[in-house]
């Protein structure tokens, strides 16, 4: 029986999140010291030795990161905490906020002393605005504590847009325009806020920092994936007894996440297909169950670990339905700035809702293949290079015409 | 100084190009060229159409090869199948929520996604056309919005607020709702726009276009009772060609009237001839405010898309401008005055059309004050691109045709008048007529070449029998911006002021065959300067016709006829302005 490992979620539940002292009593803010005490290239080195990678769903050296933001020439440099968590079905950001949000803002001032930014911002979904409350009050505690030193943090919020949650949208969002993305290059570390060199990371991977900090690049490089060490905190949702949230090691497979923590489908019935990783995750089937929650490990598979929302379908839901609903999400979240995805999404809604009440033909999955496969190389953004996935792995592993079963 | 340079394999093909080059930069030079649409030579690169998207060695996602820089030993394959299969994938979905209506769009023939439809070959598309119902928005009556052809590449967006610095126009909605409207949800005519008609030349297909007025100009010319005269303005004959198959520059005046005839135009006349006169009343306003005094720097008033930004954004520097009505309008007063006693013509049976580079020109004539001769001024404006398309539908042959010159009063003219249609021209102009009038003396040389040319702001000093006069030209409304905000903060060191609208002056105006580039206007300039050089006439106050109208009627510049006839007034618009 696997068991969880909280290293995020160390203080989740365990102390007040409106209580700087109780932070600081279970060690806080001690990690941020030990890194002021070393060169900035030795911190750097032990992040990036760590083997931590984004945990947003990019999966990017988050050491490597910060050496581009630290190389950056720029008279100021930026650190944003990505906190749009906008993906149906995850909220492990959320957890981690209201439970600890000095963890996340410890990250952050980490980061910026690595990468000697003096200003940081955490790019809050609208719809949070009860944990942008709880982040201001945090901010302001560790301000009156002055542990924070000369970094100052800044809660934005977002305005409702998914693809805010794409690194460089979101940067033109707190810039005060539209949300859409950058041409890239150049990437953030070079240019990103105000054009300055900029860090964005996940909550999540900032909440994992002060313990590398703390324990070192080999304790954590140690733990469940050689390739993408460290825990997954995941969110289960849909046809699963716990709908709850978990901190696993990366080696931890999607079956045991199911049926172990998940404590597996309820009502006696069958599993037909889980989708990890938010809506643009792939839909997989029973056979690939035994893929570990890390990244490479899940592309390995066609899929992708994204956000870590762990979505179960059981036999009785209708794929049809469930691909055409996606689609329409994705038609509504494009930003529309480039062709394949402001077009790309409304016909594949269009076509999937004509799947879906009966009507589709061997053509119709012809050419949504056909327009997912372009939509996946030529999209601007990865919004709408991942939009198409729900309905690509659902044709291939999936009888979709027949709606539901395996193929 | 030495360009590093980098090298890499385009579809086999080995180039060498400057470091920083994109892809779409070295497949130019391997001679390949790729399809674009919303790329603009002039503009920011924006990536968002994908058309371009080419295979990078290595990389899993097609690039967009207008955005991707090369980079040393890069493979690049431009036309592979996969890029293909993308490209035409991204064209019927262009296609399938787009009117298919090219045979009567105004853009037929003319429209960058036409040429890549059928450069690619598309013959089906699997998608239903799926229309976005906008109406169509005329409220400006000189530029007409057709929303549902929007294929949002956001060209316009860009001119409007970083070329004009309008801000007229915004990218709203999302997904496939996402589009280009004018900003706040208002009418184009309630936003700032000051209908330069910029965004229809960086519009690649027909969403933009100027208000067209034929059937105006048909229904006239078939009137028995009406008479029907026109002037040309001076930056038309330098891009007539493109309408008609000839290169640029290459028009010859006499066949042009020869053409105008054809069509049905009674008299012919020229816009130059009161270029050359808007040089005599503005010259002499010049010295007036400056010997008495008044308000400087003072502004040229020739332009009327500057004169639209000038009462929107800087109302509380109106009293700068010139009260010069402009060639345009002084012509249309004079025509149903002057010229009708001239040629005992009763001047309500007079149809006064003007052939102008500018879409702003439309408005201008329809402006309330514009009725100085009793009658509107100017009856009907008709853009190059307009009259380009009279001249097909009548079967103008201008290989053939015989060539034809201007009737009698108002249609001799100047070098000086010439080169009124490019950015720095009316400053040229004025120099070379108030510096003989000034110091008495004859200029050696007449051509003032630092005002030429495409630099955004241009300044010169001149010595007037002592006095130093400092000038500056801009062009293009950002550049005008940048003066204006130096006047306002009261920091300005100049006494004259040139502003032209549009990039490049009137021969990249809003109504000129569609420019896509800078480069175009560059070109129409030089054949501006050609006609110059070859003008007998080069000065305005030589032009014989202008001495003439001085002596039998207006008497003086800014005498109380000129008064009445030849100067305006201005009113602050009250917009709201982003």
């Amino acid at each position: 029986m696997p068991q969880e490992l909280r290293i995020v979620l160390r203080n989740v539940g365990k102390i007040d999140a409106l209580k700087i002292d109780e932070y600081l009593d279970a060690g806080g803010y001690k990690p941020l010291e030990k890194a002021r005490s070393m060169p900035q290239e030795d911190l750097i080195r032990e992040i990036k030795q760590s083997g931590l990678r984004g945990r947003g769903g990019a999966g990017f050296n988050t050491g490597q990161k910060l050496e581009f933001t630290f190389r950056a020439a720029g008279d100021q440099k930026y650190v944003i905490c990505n906190a749009d968590e906008g993906e149906p079905g995850t909220y492990k950001d959320r957890v981690i906020m209201q439970g600890d949000p000095q963890a996340v803002i410890e990250g952050m001032a980490i980061c910026g002393y690595a990468v000697g930014a003096t200003r940081g911002y955490i790019y809050c979904r609208a719809e949070y605005s009860y944990v942008a409350d709880i982040l201001k009050a945090a901010i302001a505690q560790a301000k009156e504590k002055g542990v924070l030193g000369d970094f100052e943090v800044e809660v934005c919020l977002g305005a409702g847009a998914y693809v805010c949650g794409e690194e460089t949208a979101l940067i033109e969002s707190i810039e005060g325009r539209r949300g859409e993305p950058r041409c890239k290059p150049p990437y953030p570390p070079v240019s990103g806020l105000w054009g300055k060199p900029t860090v964005v990371a996940n909550v999540e991977t900032l909440a994992n920092l002060p313990p590398i900090v703390e324990k070192g690049s080999e304790w954590f490089s140690g733990i469940g994936a050689p390739a993408y060490p460290g825990t997954r905190v995941l969110t289960l949702t849909g046809d699963v007894v716990n709908r709850i949230f978990i901190e696993a090691p990366t080696d931890t497979t999607v079956r045991e996440v199911i049926y172990d923590f998940g404590g597996g489908i309820p009502g006696g019935k069958k599993f037909q297909s889980v989708q990890v990783g938010g809506n643009s995750g792939a839909l997989i089937p029973e056979s690939l169950l035994g893929a570990k929650i890390a990244f490479d490990a899940m592309a390995a598979v066609g899929a992708t670990l994204g956000s870590g929302a762990v979505f179960v379908l059981d036999e009785t839901r209708d794929l049809r339905d469930v691909v055409c609903r996606m689609a329409r999400f994705f038609e509504q979240e494009s930003c529309g700035k480039c062709t394949p995805c402001r077009e790309g999404t409304m016909r594949i809604a269009d076509i999937c809702e004509k799947v879906s009440v009966g009507k589709g033909r061997a053509a119709d999955l012809a050419l949504l293949q056909e327009i997912g496969e372009m939509m996946a190389i030529a999209c601007f953004c990865g919004l709408g290079q991942a939009a198409p996935t729900p309905v690509l792995t659902a044709i291939r592993h999936f009888d979709l015409l027949g709606g539901k079963g395996c193929a | 100084m030495c360009i590093s340079m980098t090298n890499l394999k385009i579809d086999g093909i080995a180039v060498e190009v400057p470091d920083g080059s994109t892809i779409l930069q070295a497949a130019q030079a391997a001679g390949i060229n790729l399809p674009t649409l919303c790329y603009h030579p002039d503009q920011a690169v924006k990536a968002n159409c994908r058309i371009c998207v080419c295979e990078v060695e290595g990389q899993r996602l097609l690039q967009a090869a207008c955005s991707t820089p090369v980079t040393g030993g890069m493979v690049v394959r431009t036309n592979s199948a996969k890029v293909l299969k993308a490209r035409r994938m991204i064209l019927k979905l262009i296609l399938a929520h787009h009117p298919q209506d090219c045979l009567n769009c105004i853009r037929n023939q003319n429209c960058e996604l036409q040429t890549l439809v059928e450069e690619y070959g598309i013959r089906d598309n699997p998608f239903e056309l799926k229309l976005k119902g906008y109406d169509e928005d005329n409220s400006t009556m000189a530029v007409v919005r057709d929303q549902d052809k929007c294929i949002v590449c956001r060209r316009c967006v860009e001119t409007c607020s970083v070329v004009q610095t309008v801000n007229a126009l915004c990218v709203e909605g999302r997904g496939p709702g996402v589009m280009v409207t004018p900003v706040l949800g208002k009418s184009l005519a309630e936003t700032a726009c000051i209908v330069c008609g910029q965004c229809i030349h960086a519009c690649p297909v027909g969403a933009i276009h100027e208000h067209e007025q034929i059937d105006e100009f048909l229904a006239a010319v078939a009137d028995p009772d009406k008479i029907v005269i026109t002037q040309i303005a001076p930056a038309v004959r330098v891009a007539i060609g493109d309408e008609v198959g000839m290169a640029t520059g290459e028009m010859p005046m006499g066949k042009l009237v020869a053409g105008l005839r054809r069509i049905g135009i009674d008299y012919v006349l020229h816009t130059n001839f009161t270029a050359d006169l808007t040089i005599l009343e503005e010259g002499n306003e010049l010295l007036r405010r400056v010997k008495e005094g008044g308000k400087l720097p003072m502004f040229t008033s020739c332009s009327p898309g500057w004169i639209n930004f000038c009462e929107t954004f800087f109302p509380d520097l109106l009293d700068n401008l010139s009260t010069c009505k402009s060639p345009q309008q002084m012509f249309g007063s004079l025509a149903k005055t002057y010229w009708a006693e001239k040629m005992e013509i009763d001047p309500s049976r007079i149809y006064s059309v003007s052939i102008m580079p500018c879409t702003a020109k439309k408005f201008e004539a329809a402006r309330p004050e514009m009725n100085d001769s009793g009658f509107r001024d100017v009856d009907l404006v008709l853009t190059t691109r307009e009259i380009g398309r009279l001249f097909r539908m009548f079967g103008t042959d201008f290989d053939k045709i015989e060539p034809s010159g201007f009737d009698s009063w108002m249609g001799k003219y100047t070098g000086a008048a010439v080169i009124f249609g490019a950015t720095g021209g009316v400053m040229e102009a004025a120099l070379r007529t108030v510096y003989e009038v000034v110091t008495g003396e004859t200029l050696d040389d007449v051509n003032f070449t630092v005002v030429r040319g495409m630099e955004g702001i241009k300044e010169a000093t001149v010595n007037l029998a002592g006095l130093e006069v400092r000038v500056a030209v801009a062009h293009g409304l950002s550049n005008a911006r940048k003066v204006m905000d130096q006047v306002r903060a009261g920091e300005s060191p100049y006494h004259f002021v040139e502003i032209m609208c549009c990039p490049g002056g009137c021969i990249g105006g809003g109504g000129q065959p569609i420019t896509k580039c800078n480069a175009k206007r560059a070109e129409r300039i030089r054949g501006i300067y050609v006609e110059d050089e070859q003008c007998p006439i080069r000065k305005s106050h030589e032009n014989p016709e202008v001495k003439q109208i001085y002596s039998d009627f207006l008497h003086e510049p800014l005498g109380h006829k000129s008064h009445q006839l030849l100067h305006t007034h201005y009113a602050p618009k009250n917009k709201t302005i982003l």
